[in-house]
């Protein structure tokens, strides 16, 4: 016989009030679990769709004038006598501190082409990493090699260019490889070429017009890839295109507070339940406290078997409520995202975070209770039968 | 010296107008291995005694010393150690723990000191054994009558070999063949050295006893 055969044998004998005790803690934890698993998987998935966003971040030349151009609508034209960034100075993106986290640089250098009567902007890129700068993009057809051209469907329209067909630009012929499907941006009205055909056309041989940058900042935040681009390149505008995702991400951060709220106010009640079962099982169980303290157990071997009782049911219920919490997190993602990606992974640091808690709110909550039964007075519970 | 001596045990209950004296000066000497019989009226004061005795109950004034320990001049927490290892208690009403097994009942005082499983059970075995109730050791308290709990009451208070047994009234919820049978086996506890001070209303469990202190509204009024 130990201290701790007697909380057990307390517990099995007291089921109802242990049940009530567990399922108080387990509906704490299974809550809590929940949302921060619903919470991680949903901003590990917003996280996930920033890499399918393409370019996040823009590297632009730095100038004295202001746009002309607002809602696709632009007054006094193009103007193309910006200043120009070196293409050579772009290798210095790659040796920032952060340089994992990108996933993609492409240089951009834009001219106006002249076909059919029609002024055509068209974009030197580098379309080896055009699938992760423009994930959007549906091309019939094929990528362009050192002399084709890739259409927006727009510009094709309007310059009423069928794949296979050609166009002169200058003195070259260049042939359209291909036509990419609506995207509903301004890409639609663009030419695409290599970005060597397109510096040699617009005579820019090294020099780019500007780059686009995906990168993956899960563990980073966007504005300190910024910062450590712009410090790369003191001559570069660095700019973070991020408004969509930091919208979701200040929602989500909205919904991560007001979580974290319901779910204290949940271990509130949760503590307060074993609180109120612990002073009740101390009372009933007065008698007993009488003879364990008459035959020679001092406060803290009873202590100790009101602590073990209360361990022994907040440590089920953290064990309980993290596997109900990923449970109740995997149906709340089905009913509540679009997304069939997301998953709820078992996480160890949660799974002991939530064991960890149940077991601290269960014993801080029995404290009292303990020391309450401590404190009984042995001829007084005696005396009081 | 003796092995229990009580000097001018006064306990007094509540304040000023509202104070009752339950206890009003009583002394006396035990030698170890008497057997001690407490008798009076009710509201005498013999469980107040008993539970002064029993260091569960300090005094208003007074002393007491049970082998030359003075007892309530130690803590709490002292004290507590020395109920588990100078006291056995033996209650009216048995005070069995309803969920632990008549074994696990009697093992009880050992729960808190250290010792091997095999050895606690050994000891708890050998104690219910001399009260003639290891066939029932896995029962629980309610499936055993009033007789065998008092019986199991006795082997939870010797499990432990204390040198003094208190029991207050171990008759009193038992027919008089039980109360017999009770009795004859604390007189042969009484006979293999322990001390005991029993309580009792019963004149025929009082025989059994070597000495009486008759005690009456909260004094001695007679030793026999």
């Amino acid at each position: 016989m130990t201290l701790k055969e007697i909380s057990i044998r307390n517990l099995i004998r007291r089921k109802g009030k242990a049940a009530f005790v567990l399922t108080g803690l387990v509906i704490g934890v299974t809550t809590v679990v929940a949302i921060i698993s619903f919470v991680e998987a949903m901003t590990s998935d917003i996280n996930h769709k920033l890499e399918k966003y393409g370019a996040n971040i823009l590297i632009v030349p730095k100038t004295e004038n202001l746009t002309l151009s607002y809602g696709g609508l632009s007054l006094g034209g193009v103007s193309f006598e910006m200043e120009e960034i070196q293409e050579t100075e772009l290798t210095r993106v790659e040796a920032i501190k952060n340089a994992r986290n990108i996933a993609a640089l492409g240089p951009l250098v834009l001219g106006v082409i002249q076909v059919n009567g029609h002024r055509v902007l068209m974009a030197g890129v580098n379309f080896k990493v055009s699938g992760i700068l423009k994930p959007w993009w549906r091309v019939q057809g094929e990528l362009p090699d050192e002399n084709g051209v890739l259409l927006g469907t727009e510009a094709a329209r309007i310059l009423n260019l069928k794949r296979g067909e050609a166009l002169a630009v200058g003195e070259k012929t260049l042939r359209v490889t291909g036509i990419i499907e609506p995207t509903g941006s301004q890409d639609d009205q663009l030419a695409f070429a290599r970005l060597a055909t397109a510096q040699a056309l617009f005579n820019k041989n090294g020099r780019v017009s500007m780059a686009e940058v995906a990168a993956l900042c899960k563990d980073c935040p966007i504005e300190e890839m910024v910062r450590q681009i712009s410090e790369a390149l003191p001559g570069a505008k660095v700019m973070a295109i991020q408004q969509v995702v930091k919208g979701r991400m200040e929602a989500l951060a909205q919904f991560k507070k007001f979580s974290f709220g319901i779910s204290g106010v949940i271990m509130l009640i949760g503590s307060l339940v074993v609180l109120v079962t612990m002073m009740g099982s101390v009372r009933e169980r007065t008698d007993e406290i009488g003879i364990f303290r008459a035959i020679g157990f001092r406060r803290g071997h009873v202590m100790k078997i009101i602590f073990l009782e209360a361990g022994i049911v907040s440590g089920l219920a953290g064990f309980i409520g993290y596997f109900l919490g990923l449970g109740v997190a995997k149906v709340a993602i089905e009913f509540f995202s679009e997304s069939h990606s997301i998953s709820v992974p078992f996480d160890i640091q949660l799974a002991a975070a939530s064991l960890g808690v149940a077991l601290l709110v269960g014993l801080l909550s029995s404290a009292y209770p303990a020391l309450m039964a401590a404190r009984l007075d042995p001829n007084e519970a005696l005396r009081a039968l | 010296m003796s092995y229990i001596v009580a000097e001018n045990l006064v306990k007094k209950y509540g304040n000023g107008n509202a104070t009752v004296t339950a206890i009003g000066g009583i002394s006396f000497k035990i030698e170890a291995g008497e057997f001690i019989g407490v008798m009076g009226e009710s509201g005498a004061g013999k469980s107040t005694l008993l539970s002064v005795v029993g260091a569960m109950n300090a005094p208003t004034s007074g002393s007491l010393r049970v082998d030359e320990i003075d007892v309530y001049s130690l803590s709490r927490e002292q004290r507590a150690d020395f109920r588990r290892e100078f006291l056995g208690f033996i209650f009216q009403s048995f005070h069995l723990v309803p969920y632990l097994t008549v074994l696990e009942n009697v093992m009880l005082p050992l729960a808190i000191i250290k010792a091997g499983k095999h050895k606690k059970r050994d000891l708890a075995e050998q104690a219910l054994s001399q009260v003639g109730l290891l066939g029932k050791a896995h029962r629980l308290p309610n499936q055993i009558s009033g007789g065998e709990k008092e019986r199991v009451a006795i082997a939870r208070s010797i499990v432990n070999e204390p040198p003094v047994l208190l029991a207050d009234e171990p008759t009193g919820n038992l027919d008089s063949k039980t109360s017999s049978e009770i009795m004859n086996l604390l007189q042969s506890l009484n006979e293999q050295g322990m001390t005991i001070i029993m309580v009792t209303h019963s004149h025929e469990s009082a025989k059994y006893a070597q000495r009486i202190l008759q005690v009456s509204d909260g004094v001695l009024v007679g030793k026999n």
